[in-house]
């Protein structure tokens, strides 16, 4: 008795959450990225307090992104999981690493260069392996019967070292833009200056992966070149937003830089979900053949739509509590 | 020796849980008491209060940041670990687990930020409504984990078909049968923990003569509560052992240490017991208690551990003492909490030096009961995961080799360790900086203020101060 497709609407949820969680722990990861270069201890100090009040609730959408998959799509949670295991210990180790830096660093005197490293080291790892996550993603995964049946190293391939690289870069620049809007000064110079080369380096990576991406998988060669080539739209928005930051950078606009980013990070995201959909486990399954009984995907769907408007609704209110500059010896330690 | 990916995975589980439980259980409890101190200040604005709650906060900072990053390593374990039992029983644990992250996650995260950082940004109304919120997450948060669980120790609203659980009922597979003895028990070991840990703390400081007020009113305040909850807390304990008995009877035959069906059973104080014999050695226990607990009858009937096949019983031995130590502290905390109250008269409370000493140490046995409590429930259901209906082999990731498990669990044990060391260790610094670390950073023209605070210790507190009051900062840490 299925009155609509309730699994498409679920695969529109996690689709938002994954974006939502991608664009919001995407700058914070990419401050921590970023924090080796910076040139002085201060500086750090207030790169590490401009998102200090709101990576805790950033993070949550990872947590939302798998909680959700069980919920919705089991088949995908227990087949991605298993399949990169090692890829997310690393994940989870890059994470921890990164997350208590924010409380060790500004209770440390002496050893706060350890936590320093902690946060960078965190950061970067934690953003490689979700850009590998991605690169295996598109490989497609060696699957019998609904269960992994592949190696513990098969996600780990040049191609998805290629994407872990892009991964980093992008959550580099989205660091350095919002950079650009919550500081000032010094620090922001500098974040000017970084942003170009940044974003050189983005389009550089995004570009070789593109080039590769219909080599490793046949059905993206088959779309991008005969059935669906309105496709090529999303490419040249990107584009558009690449050169966007790149002006924007240029005329020292604050905000602009940021959100063209963000538009970056959409299109290109868009951009892999055409290409693979309706496939939610590559080459194999469907995100129809991966969901869970209808009862359970609309019990949470019903909670859902009333909850998610209100946590976004206080999530805007409390970046906008700590909206403006962050200045160098604010925060509460 | 070949490397068995179950075990591992057991041992795995079992180490990244129980680090992850120790920084919730406090945090739950510390989160009301902050809200409560919030509140204070709000109605009354004694300074006492602010500066209770300005280091209360600092502290739970730490312990729900490692809190924060443990738990996220939980939400995937099922995943690349128990990749079956995901499979098998997402249509009731993923709705679950998600509606814990959507009530209760997103709310504490954010309202954390302005709790810990908005002291200064926000009217001290709205301060005081993002404690409470923070409070409320945590119990949300387990309001779910705990229904979550206790599903799996008594399943009930779900029909099994061809190996995937499909829910007949949400109300009853939510509000299952152990679920409501669980959650009432595991709150109260919050509020234990966090009283425990703010008595104990409050005493240290006041051995030292340290901001005295404040920390008086911290120790009688905490020693109130602890009279109520630490009684409640064994009365809830002993409803949760009859709901056990009814639904897992193995269970609480291993807890009593009873291999045999029988009537007058005695209450086990000491045991050693033996799987392999199916006996116990050196019994020392109370005649017939044990039957009267548990079915309020001198010769009532306690089912035995022979109810069962040998391979179906869980590790006897961790169950019987686990239980015995769990058990065991809750009497202590509730001895402690009466001396208190015998000690108020006269202000003795705060100078009996034994009572206060006694307290320090206090402050880590709700840790140890939480654990072993939880030893209890998990190794007692063992070898099923899902009682009754799915077992540990069962449900292990397929594609699992021991190695990759070796791999992870060596890189938990370091990873954590480094972590707990740096917290632990941050957090001794955070507690011998003190109250007093707010006039100093703050404020650096209010250097007077520290005399003068000492200059408020009344008369009778001299003979304490033969330790003289620690300069803040001592000692590099
Ligand atoms: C939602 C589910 C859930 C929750 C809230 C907990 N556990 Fe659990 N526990 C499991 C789900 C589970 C499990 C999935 O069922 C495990 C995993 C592997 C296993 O053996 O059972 C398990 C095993 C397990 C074991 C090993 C038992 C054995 O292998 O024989 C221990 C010691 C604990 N847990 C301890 C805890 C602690 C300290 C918790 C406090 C937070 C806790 N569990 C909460
Ligand atoms: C094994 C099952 C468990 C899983 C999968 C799990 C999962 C998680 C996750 C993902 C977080 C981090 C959320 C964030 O980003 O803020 C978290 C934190 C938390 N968990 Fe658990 N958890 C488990 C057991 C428990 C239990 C048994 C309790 C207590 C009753 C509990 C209570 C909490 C609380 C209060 C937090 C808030 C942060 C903190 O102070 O630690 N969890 N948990
Ligand atoms: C003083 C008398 C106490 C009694 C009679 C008692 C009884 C019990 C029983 C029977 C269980 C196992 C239930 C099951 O698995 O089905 C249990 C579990 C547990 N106990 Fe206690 N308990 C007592 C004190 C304490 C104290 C003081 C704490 C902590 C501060 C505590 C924390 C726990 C925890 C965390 C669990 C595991 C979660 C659960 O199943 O509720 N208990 N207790």
């Amino acid at each position: 008795m299925v009155l609509f497709d309730i699994a498409f609407i679920w695969a529109c949820i996690i689709g938002f959450g994954i974006i939502m969680y991608v664009l919001m722990d995407g700058f914070d990861l990419g401050v921590g990225i970023l924090f080796p270069f910076a040139r002085s201890e201060t500086d750090r100090d207030t790169m590490m307090n401009s998102v200090a009040p709101v990576w805790d609730g950033n993070e949550t959408w990872l947590v939302l992104g798998g909680a959700g998959l069980l919920a919705a799509f089991p088949m995908v949670y227990s087949i991605f999981l298993p399949a990169l295991y090692i890829g997310v210990f690393l994940l989870l180790a890059g994470l921890i690493f990164r997350g208590v830096a924010f409380e060790f660093r500004f209770k440390a005197r002496t050893s706060r260069y350890l936590w320093n490293w902690s946060f960078a080291g965190g950061s970067t790892i934690a953003a490689f392996a979700q850009g590998a996550v991605v690169g295996a993603y598109i490989q497609g995964f060696e699957t019998a019967n609904g269960v992994y049946v592949g190696g513990a190293l098969d996600w780990f391939t040049p191609f998805t070292v290629l994407t872990g690289l892009g991964m980093l870069a992008g959550y580099a620049l989205l660091g350095s833009t919002w950079l650009i809007m919550k500081t000032e000064g010094a620090l922001q110079q500098w974040a000017y200056r970084i942003t170009q080369p940044l974003l050189l380096a983005v389009l550089v990576v995004f570009g070789i992966i593109s080039v590769w991406t219909p080599f490793v998988d046949d059905m993206v060669r088959e779309r991008w070149f005969t059935n669906l080539s309105v496709i090529w739209v999303l490419p040249a928005l990107t584009l558009l937003c690449a050169f966007q930051i790149w002006r924007s950078v240029r005329n020292r606009f604050e905000g602009m830089p940021f959100v063209a980013t963000m538009g970056l990070f959409i299109t290109t995201y868009l951009g892999l979900i055409a290409s693979k959909w309706p496939y939610v486990v590559p080459p194999n399954y469907t995100l129809w053949e991966a969901a869970s009984a209808y009862d359970s995907q609309l019990f949470l769907l019903l909670g859902l739509l009333f909850v998610i408007p209100i946590v976004l609704v206080y999530t805007a209110w409390t970046y906008w509590v700590f909206r403006g500059k962050v200045r160098a010896g604010e925060g509460y330690h | 020796m070949e490397l068995d990916p179950l075990i591992l995975s057991r041992i795995q589980f079992a180490f990244v849980v129980s680090f992850h439980a120790i920084f919730p259980v406090f945090t739950i409890g510390l989160a009301s008491y902050i809200a409560v101190l919030e509140g204070l200040c709000f109605k009354t604005g004694n300074p006492a209060w602010t500066k209770l709650s300005g280091f209360w906060t600092k502290v739970f900072a730490v312990v729900f940041g490692m809190g924060v990053v443990s738990g996220i390593v939980m939400s995937f374990q099922f995943g690349t670990n128990w990749s079956n039992f995901a499979q098998a029983s997402a249509n009731f644990l993923g709705p679950m687990l998600s509606y814990e992250v959507i009530t209760a996650f997103f709310l504490e995260a954010a309202f954390l930020g302005v709790l810990l950082f908005g002291r200064n940004k926000v009217p001290a109304g709205v301060h005081l409504f993002a404690a409470i919120m923070v409070a409320t997450g945590t119990f949300i948060s387990s309001f779910w984990i705990l229904s979550a669980n206790s599903w799996m120790q008594t399943p009930a609203g779900v029909e099994l078909r061809e190996g995937v659980f499909y829910v007949t009922s949400w109300t009853e597979a939510i509000f299952n049968p152990s679920f409501p003895y669980r959650f009432m028990h595991m709150v109260l070991a919050s509020f234990l923990t966090g009283g425990f840990v703010v008595a104990g703390v409050s005493a240290w400081y006041l051995l030292r003569g340290r901001e005295v007020e404040a920390n008086r009113k911290a120790l009688s305040m905490c020693l109130w509560l602890l009279l109520i909850i630490a009684p409640t807390q064994a009365v809830v304990g002993d409803f949760h052992g009859l709901s056990t008995l009814e639904h897992q009877p193995t269970k609480v035959a291993a807890m009593e240490g009873n291999w045999e069906t029988s009537r007058n059973v005695p209450l086990l104080l000491f045991a050693i017991p033996d799987q392999e014999n199916q006996t116990n050695h050196f019994e020392i226990g109370i005649p017939s208690l044990a039957s009267l607990i548990l079915t309020h009858d001198w010769d009532g009937e306690v089912p035995g551990l022979n109810e069962v096949a040998v391979e179906e019983q869980p590790p006897v031995a961790v169950v019987f003492w686990s239980f015995r130590i769990m058990v065991g502290l809750g009497v202590l905390m509730i001895l402690f909490a009466i001396t208190g109250l015998l000690l108020r008269p006269g202000g003795r409370l705060y100078e009996a030096r034994w009572y206060l000493q006694g307290l320090r140490f206090m402050s880590i046995t709700p840790f140890i009961a939480v654990l072993t409590g939880w030893f209890v429930t998990e190794v007692g259901r063992a070898p099923w995961l899902v009682y009754g209906m799915m077992t540990h082999a069962e449900s292990v990731t397929p594609s699992l080799t021991g190695g990759m498990a070796l791999f992870t669990l060596i890189g938990y044990v370091v990873v954590y360790s480094l972590v707990f060391s740096a917290g632990v260790y941050y957090l001794m610094r955070v507690l011998y900086v003190g109250l007093e670390d707010k006039d100093h950073q703050e404020n650096a023209s209010d250097r007077p203020a520290r005399p003068l605070s000492a200059a408020h210790v009344p008369f009778e507190m001299e003979p304490l101060k033969s330790a003289p009051a620690q300069p803040a900062n001592k000692g590099g840490l």
